[in-house]
């Protein structure tokens, strides 16, 4: 595994940007350059690479933490903590493809998590600390390597999903777990409204769930954990027992399912886990237990509009996102005035020039 | 604007009741579960709705007049502490539970809601709320997200951070805004994870959505005796290793044992230097499973004894001593001081060591009660007040823990917050770019400073003043009136 701080580099060529009034358009491998706004890429702008900045500074199983460098590749990563029985809980998905290997910054700048994401927790859950360069070319530490830590504010939480607008990663901190010992899938067929209320009762009750999804005709329950909790649990939940359990999650996780194959936009409608069935035109992928919800319309709006789309969502206390697919349409769920001030105003406090990925998030940032 | 003139305008939206400016009447709220800092507050006021509470916020903005919220004042750092030019708001009557849902396994509740109400009343569908400091029975769930509270269940469950979806929160302005959302994440910057731990700094939480998790079928706790602190240390690592995460992992010391046992009789072995409380839950066969295997465990890295609780009643017993330890220690000492510094697993035992030495040097008894699992400690230390000089030792004894607590590669504060207390400390903990950058975000929430000022982040000649007298001789600005 290459171990290289790239640090001093990195620092120096967002000085220069700050001298030159240049825009940066921060990237690790860019396996996920397909996700938010297409950077306001002005004639002024560069890409600023953190994908040599790589390695794992601290790796201790027993207190349960890893810290690396944003750059390190996360199937290496992941696989140093499996020699170990021990795994990034969230489990995220990797979309990499040839050169293009996702990196832990890349990540943790777009928060994403897998479908253990309701059971286990999300990415921002297990960021216990990082290394940031802001906007002023400054290099700050915030949180650290243990498990409870309030001094201050949380900055290392708030840089995850913020999508490098707020700043470079450089290193971060990450709690790990322990690998489940065993893991099953079950099997059930049944109708949407079913599947739904049945992945939340059995949420509610002492099962240890590890992903539920619906592809629209089956239903698929993941339990983790003691064999015999895993295999009492089974029974309980009934259906058939799933032969190949990993590669199904992974085509999930991936989003290499047959749902996923298709050119159209994919939009994810993040909902409460309860909620009923969504009417739309197009069909839909239930994963995270109801609360994740992959759509694809059966044709794009004439007139690019998708106002109704995101009324439709907010009102059920969800919010979309386009997350693949380029249309003329915002990425992310346009905010509220009331909170796009205070976003402005971060993005002031942490990149006073509008230095790091301007645009990528919301035009205004 | 003065006080009487303040009142007046209050009684516009308030009633005579809600508005307290009587010396006697204040006195109440002049310290939080910190005593040994006290300050009179220019009113206390005590809305009942959310309008109310924003016409108090936007009057104070208007008037340029700070306001410091308040829940159950059980805090541990003086956040809720009171300035003398700035109005107390107290959130003691924002106590409905809103909502339950028990399909989707949330509870919306007010910001004055009990911690300890929230799993009461989910109780009936089999839930219950997980974070549980050990002050559950009366803090709120407002100061909880204010501090990222923790409690004995936090290494498998989360803090409080992990265990909330959406808050609404009133901003300086006297703004409503919602934080999170009734999904999973929500569109743009993670306000939500932001305002857990902001101590009060950022905007009053007037909504809390919070999540729900099914009561595990079966919990066994296992105490473990144990002759040498750092060996019981030791095996908490150890325990890990296993590939077992407890759900609860606490570790007391010869003086908290002894205190705890005295005052609820808790079962535990008297003589012992060290106990472990270890929790494992899931269902049935996996309890009986890993009960067996931490009890291999302990067994093996030295414990001179294990015990299993042998019902539902004995292992209640055992939590309640350990939840009762700070009163019990209390009973000891006329003060005591808590302190709350997290550090690596790995450091527990020399940590330990470093303290009782320095117990020694400062010539004040410490008893260690804390969270093992999360290396979170918290050593009271034992002193009185009325001792001319106690109290000095005490802060100084502190300020060493917090120092030593940083340089093993923790942090000063686990879960109890930075507050008024532990504000010098941040200058050993963060460089003058770091606290700048929490400057430039506070100011992002709160343009004017009027949310808690003064708190949790100091100013730049705060540090230049504390690092130029150095560890070891510390003394607190001239402000805090003791
Ligand atoms: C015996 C004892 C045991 C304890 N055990 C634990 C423990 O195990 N784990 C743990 O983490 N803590 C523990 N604590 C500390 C304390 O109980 C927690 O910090 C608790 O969360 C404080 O809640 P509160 O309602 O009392 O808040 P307060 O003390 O009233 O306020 C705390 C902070 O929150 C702010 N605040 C309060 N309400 C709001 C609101 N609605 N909006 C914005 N800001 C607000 C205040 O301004 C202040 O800064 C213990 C304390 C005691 C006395």
């Amino acid at each position: 595994m290459i171990n290289n701080d790239n640090s001093k580099n990195l620092q120096q060529a967002v000085q220069e940007a700050r001298a030159q009034q240049q825009a940066l358009l921060i990237e690790g491998s860019g396996s996920k350059a397909f996700y938010g706004n297409t950077p306001a890429a002005t004639e002024n702008s560069r890409v600023l690479s953190t994908g040599e900045h790589q390695g794992i500074i601290n790796y201790e199983p027993k207190e349960l933490v890893i810290t690396a460098r944003s750059g390190t590749p996360l199937h290496e990563l992941q696989a140093v903590l499996a020699e170990q029985q021990q795994m990034l809980a969230f489990k995220p998905p990797l979309f990499s493809s040839g050169d293009q290997q996702a990196t832990l910054g890349g990540t943790i700048a777009c928060g994403f998590s897998g479908p253990r994401r309701p059971y286990a927790g999300s990415a921002r859950d297990f960021v216990l600390g990082s290394r940031i360069i802001n906007g002023e070319a400054e290099i700050l530490h915030f949180g650290g390597e243990v498990m409870k830590n309030v001094a201050g504010y949380d900055v290392s939480r708030l840089m995850v999903g913020a999508l490098g607008t707020l700043g470079v990663l450089l290193d971060i901190s990450l709690k790990v777990l322990p690998l489940p010992e065993a893991e099953q899938t079950q099997v059930l067929e049944c109708s949407v409204q079913e599947a739904i209320s049945r992945m939340n009762q059995w949420a509610g009750s002492p099962l240890p769930l590890s992903a539920a999804c619906y592809d629209g005709a089956l239903l698929y329950i993941r339990l983790s954990g003691a064999p015999s909790a895993v295999t009492s649990g089974a029974r309980r939940i009934g259906g058939d027992s799933l032969d190949d359990s990993q590669s199904f999650w992974q085509s999930i996780r991936e989003l290499q399912h047959g749902f996923f194959k298709n050119d159209k936009p994919l939009w994810r409608l993040a909902v409460p886990a309860d909620s009923p069935a969504i009417e739309l035109p197009g069909k839909q992928l239930i994963d995270w237990g109801g609360a994740q919800r992959w759509y694809i319309a059966d044709k794009q709006n004439k007139d690019n509009s998708y106002e109704s789309l995101y009324k439709t969502i907010a009102d059920i206390g969800g919010h979309v996102t386009l997350f693949k697919g380029a249309i003329d349409a915002g990425v992310f769920h346009p905010l509220p005035e009331s909170l796009l001030a205070i976003h402005r105003r971060l993005k002031q406090a942490f990149d006073p020039q509008g230095i790091f990925n301007p645009g990528r998030m919301y035009r205004e940032l | 604007m003065n006080k009487s003139e303040l009142s007046n305008k209050l009684k516009h939206f308030l009633p005579a009741a809600a508005i307290i400016s009587e010396t006697e009447a204040l006195r109440p709220y002049e310290c939080d579960g910190l005593p040994a800092y006290r300050k009179m507050p220019l009113l206390a006021v005590l809305p009942q709705t959310v309008e109310q509470l924003q016409q108090v916020v936007k009057l104070c903005y208007q008037e340029n007049i700070p306001v410091v919220a308040r829940g159950a004042a059980t805090g541990l750092s003086g956040g809720a502490l009171p300035l003398e030019n700035a109005v107390l708001l107290g959130l003691s009557r924002f106590n409905k539970i809103l909502d339950i849902n028990p399909l989707a396994r949330t509870a919306r509740v007010q910001p004055g809601v009990r911690n300890l109400a929230i799993s009461e009343a989910a109780a009936r569908h089999g839930l219950y709320y997980a974070p549980d400091p050990s002050s559950q029975i009366a803090c709120t769930i407002g100061g909880n997200v204010a501090e990222n509270s923790g409690g004995v269940h936090c290494l498998k469950y989360g803090l409080t951070v992990h265990n909330v979806l959406e808050l609404k929160v009133v901003t300086p302005e006297g703004e409503l805004v919602t934080f999170g959302s009734a999904a999973l994440d929500s569109a743009g910057f993670d306000l939500l994870a932001l305002m857990n731990g902001s101590e009060g700094m950022l905007g009053i939480v007037v909504e809390v959505l919070v999540k729900l998790l099914p009561k595990p079928e079966r919990a066994q706790v296992l105490l473990a005796a144990f002759d040498d602190v750092e060996k019981a240390a030791d095996s908490v690592g150890e325990i890990i290793a296993e590939g077992i995460i407890p759900a609860g992992l606490e570790m007391m010391d010869a003086l908290a044992i002894q205190a705890a046992e005295d005052f609820v009789h808790a079962g535990y072995p008297r003589d012992a230097k060290a106990i472990l409380l270890c929790e494992v839950d899931g269902t049935n066969e996996e309890v009986s499973e890993h009960s067996k295997r931490v009890y291999d465990v302990l067994t093996a890295y030295g414990a001179s004894e294990v015990r299993t609780a042998r019902d539902e009643a004995e292992r209640l017993r055992f939590w309640q001593g350990r939840k009762s330890a700070f009163p019990a220690v209390g009973r000891l000492s006329p003060d005591y001081y808590c302190m709350d510094g997290t550090v690596p697993r790995k450091q527990l035992g020399t940590v330990l060591t470093r303290i009782s030495q320095l117990s020694e040097h400062y010539q004040l008894p410490v008893a260690n009660v804390f969270h093992a699992g999360d290396g979170n400690l918290h050593p009271l230390i034992l002193y009185d007040a009325n001792t001319p000089g106690e109290l000095k030792r005490a802060e100084d004894f502190g300020a060493e823990i917090l120092e030593l607590s940083v340089e093993v590669g923790g942090t000063i504060t686990g879960e109890h917050g930075v507050g008024h207390e532990k504000i010098h400390h941040m200058c050993v903990q963060f460089s003058e770019a770091e606290l700048e950058q929490f400057r430039r975000l506070k100011v992002a929430f709160d343009p004017h400073g009027l949310l808690n000022p003064g708190k949790v982040i100091p100013q730049p000649k705060h540090c230049s003043e504390y690092r130029t007298i150095g560890s070891g001789s510390h003394t607190h600005s001239a402000s805090c009136s003791h």
